[in-house]
């Protein structure tokens, strides 16, 4: 289901819980379906004693590739346009993500109407995790 | 750097989307995806990330006969050399995409890797921080541009202070 333009508000939020207790072997499936096998998120010795972090820790890609989901949810399949985040702070075992895209603005790209989101995922604490911006296509 | 043959898979879209909790049918149900608006199953937005899966230099995958940097008796296989704080490469500290078309399986990509812009900055949690941007061009079988990726790394000086 699209979003509609004439629906849409700038301030606009939407909201999902990406993962609660964020387990050690959701980073090693994501590591296998990446490709992505650096020992710091999921070779406890190695990122305790040679890098010097509490324990591993999770995948930027893998809390974007959650967020990512909450985008999709909102916006329907095969609407992104961009999709981009900064990582602010790292994801732990444990830890309990909460992501909110908010609309900034509804305009138009090429001819077709787009809405513009500002996307931001936070752990049980309130720290932001990721900070970052969709833009999705949408119907008039 | 490069990917020549990146060849978007079902199973592997399915088991990617597994592993980011997303339970979306159009990522594993043909059926269901043939009633949506894409009308084929589709990957998830951050799947062109896996094609490291297809590089076949890609440093953070074990490989045949090479010593690799995680730990087995002891907590590192080598010693890398200049890896700087948080071993392994770095951190990723950004990463951007811009979907020209969305890819699915039977989609056969081509990756180009081109490095961008490198800078450097000073941060209280983990000393000097040196950024580097890539830029990944991602094209189908048709030499159509499917993908732009843009990602930045970070080496930090040492370990983010937590």
């Amino acid at each position: 289901m699209a979003l509609k333009a004439s629906e849409l508000n700038v301030g606009d939020t939407y909201s999902e819980c990406l993962v609660e207790d964020l387990k050690r072997t959701q980073l090693v499936q994501y590591a296998g379906a990446s490709g992505d096998y650096n020992p710091l998120h999921t070779d406890e010795p190695f990122t305790k004693e040679i890098a010097g972090y509490p324990t591993v820790f999770a995948h930027g890609m893998l809390t974007m590739g959650m967020t990512g989901r909450m985008l999709t949810n909102y916006v329907g399949d095969g609407r992104l346009k961009t999709y981009g985040v900064r990582f602010t702070n790292q994801v732990w075992p444990g830890d309990t993500l909460n992501s909110t895209a908010t609309v900034e603005d509804i305009g138009e790209e090429d001819g077709e109407p787009v809405v513009n989101l500002k996307v931001e995922t936070t752990n049980q604490d309130g720290m932001v995790v990721v900070r970052g911006y969709a833009s999705a296509l949408v119907d008039s | 750097m490069a990917i020549e043959k990146f060849p978007v898979e079902a199973s592997h879209i399915m088991m990617f989307a597994r592993s980011v909790a997303d339970d979306n049918p159009i990522y594993y149900d043909e059926e269901y995806a043939a009633t949506t608006e894409p009308g084929r199953v589709i990957a998830p937005p951050t799947f062109a990330q896996s094609s490291a899966q297809f590089d076949p230099d890609y440093f953070l995958r074990p490989k045949v006969g090479k010593p690799w940097f995680g730990s087995g008796k002891e907590a590192t296989g080598i010693k890398r050399e200049g890896s700087g704080g948080g071993g392994g490469g770095g951190l990723h500290a950004e990463q951007h995409f811009e979907y020209h078309r969305h890819i699915g399986p039977g989609d056969v990509l081509t990756a180009t890797v081109k490095p961008g812009k490198t800078w450097e900055r000073e941060s209280k949690r983990a000393g000097k921080l040196t950024f580097s941007e890539t830029i990944t061009e991602y094209r189908d079988q048709n030499g159509e541009l499917a993908i732009t990726a843009r990602g930045v790394g970070v080496q930090t000086e040492r370990p983010v202070e937590q």
